[in-house]
């Protein structure tokens, strides 16, 4: 190439120019960034094979348009036809304006009968096969309060005579050790103070499980097996839509049954009628009629939590 | 005038490493574009939509909530039962179905016994009841002027659908707890302005002549690793 080529062509950056110690470093640049490019997109080629491109894609619950919800119930509702078997409708209820839940359990009443944990499993879709809940009853000596000293193996009737029986669930705490232990935002406090999990965010660490004073967070060690006619079809992304294997789940008030009014299902489970649920923010309300005439307690007060969860006794 | 696109040469004379250096940077550059791209409408879109959404529940959400639903309350039944009870007689009809009496059909035939205070004292009906309910006596709450009604303590007749009135005289702490929804349990709604609630009758989980509530076997145990025996963790 002559100078007098050069001059009449103009030369593009990069492309045109001879082979010079510059255009050798900017190719060298250029591949180093398609290097850095391929590498940023290498995830994509490591998407475990039970997972479709749209879940590994899929945003953030708070950064999901209205349409992209729609898009991701419908795939969610198409996994939930192919793998159970089940047409189920997946719904987001969105907070009650100025509701704030309250839930607390009357332990003069309750028996340690169980069945709350059993409403919980097949509410929630809970792996049957370890029999999974949110819900954990505990048998304790009368005369002690700790929870930690609580047994959940007792298998005889009950109640027993020197013995009271505490059932413990996720107490949505006000300021829960959960949220701020997740490394991703996965769990969040809403308006009426659910804490709630983003199934699809979450990487299952289980930092939060180790966070949580109250044992209250599950991990979901295998794909749930639930029989068709066995899954609930009335499902909340937030709440009871059949988790993912590898993700953490916790009780959330049932929020798909109580945003639209209705009592949860451990509540009308209860033979005892030992579990008393309401919005704290309404003075006329069950709820705080036992805060107000009764004497109640909260789990673990020392630690700063701020349940919204209470227990009371009778008298 | 150097870039004008006129004069941007389509075939060029540079070398083998020029060319690899363009397709290179021609296919980054492709994909930096198709990402931008992409990534830009996704947000427009998502944008535009969610803007409409507003839109859309901002109305929706006024509809139901503020304008009539907020004084307009749904009710509070209670489980009633049937009526007075029936006695089955052990015989049966042509049919086959059970005869079942009426307790006045016996009673009216024959005086009250006020000595007879539990079912221990009696030795032909009613003999095999289990009778566990504090110091009270059957006519404490059955009516000897109409045995198909109960009694209160005052001596007023009240129907066995009403039976509540009665069970309330003395227990009267569990009543007030009742009406606030702190005992007896509910099913429904706990939201008064979106949907009814049933409540349970103080007889549905209290058999009147033995009310304390039954010992039961728990049947449904998660498997659980925690505090299963804390000793055999270490």
């Amino acid at each position: 190439m002559s100078t007098k080529e050069q001059s009449q062509f103009p030369q593009l950056p990069i492309l045109e120019q001879p082979t010079t110690r510059r255009t050798a470093l900017k190719v060298a640049g250029a591949a180093l960034g398609l290097a850095a490019f391929g590498k940023a997109f290498s995830p994509l080629w490591s998407i475990p094979e039970n997972v479709s491109i749209d879940e590994f894609l899929q945003q953030h619950y708070k950064e999901l348009s209205d349409q992209d919800k729609k898009q991701v119930f419908a795939r969610l509702e198409a996994e939930a036809k192919e793998n159970y078997g089940a047409n189920v409708t997946i719904s987001d209820p969105q907070p009650i304006p100025g509701v704030r839940f309250g839930y607390a359990i009357n332990l003069s009443k309750c028996n340690g009968n169980g069945a709350c944990m059993e409403a919980c499993n097949k509410e929630n879709n809970h792996h049957r096969g370890v029999n999974q809940s949110y819900i954990r009853v505990l048998e304790m000596s009368k005369g002690s309060m700790d929870m930690e000293h609580g047994t959940t193996t007792f298998d005889h009737t009950v109640p027993q005579d020197d013995k009271y029986y505490m059932p413990v669930q996720c107490q949505q705490c006000d300021n829960p050790p959960c949220v701020s232990a997740c490394p991703i935002e996965a769990t969040w406090q809403e308006a009426d103070g659910i804490v709630v999990v983003d199934y699809n965010w979450c990487i299952g660490c289980r930092y939060c499980e180790a966070a949580c004073p109250y044992h209250a967070r599950r991990f979901n060690w295998e794909s749930p097996e639930i029989p068709a006619e066995e899954v609930n079809p009335d499902q909340g992304y937030l709440s009871n839509r059949i988790r993912p294997q590898g993700t953490m789940e916790k009780c959330h008030f049932c929020l798909h049954r109580t945003r639209e009014g209705r009592a949860p299902a451990c509540l009308e489970a209860c033979p005892t009628g030992a579990r008393v649920f309401g919005d704290l923010n309404d003075p006329e309300s069950d709820i705080n009629w036992v805060l107000q005439n009764k004497r109640v307690f909260v789990l673990k007060e020392e630690l700063g939590t701020k349940p919204n969860f209470f227990y009371f006794f009778d008298s | 005038m150097r870039f004008s696109p006129h004069t941007l040469p389509v075939k060029s004379s540079t070398g083998r490493q020029g060319i690899t250096s363009r397709w290179l940077l021609i296919f980054t550059l492709l994909c930096i574009t198709i990402v931008v791209v992409s990534t830009g409408a996704k947000r427009i879109l998502s944008r535009e939509s969610k803007e409409l959404s507003a839109d859309v529940t901002g109305v929706d959400q006024v509809d139901p909530e503020s304008s009539e639903a907020s004084d307009k309350k749904f009710v509070v039944s209670i489980r009633q039962p049937n009526g007075p009870p029936r006695v089955a007689t052990g015989m049966s009809d042509l049919q086959g179905n059970p005869v079942t009496v009426a307790c006045s059909t016996c009673h009216t035939t024959r005086p009250a016994n006020h000595q007879n205070t539990s079912t221990k004292d009696l030795d032909e009906f009613h003999a095999g009841m289990t009778f566990s309910h504090g110091s009270v006596s059957c006519l404490s709450c059955h009516n000897t002027e109409n045995y198909d009604t109960l009694k209160l303590a005052d001596g007023s007749r009240v129907e066995f659908t009403d039976v509540m009135m009665l069970c309330a005289q003395c227990h009267g702490p569990q009543m007030t707890a009742y009406q606030h929804g702190a005992h007896g349990g509910m099913n429904g709604h706990w939201d008064l302005t979106r949907g009814p609630q049933v409540k349970n009758n103080c007889v549905d989980c209290h058999n009147p002549h033995a009310p304390q509530f039954p010992k039961m076997q728990p049947m449904f145990k998660p498997q659980d690793r925690f505090l299963d025996g804390p000793e055999q963790n270490h």
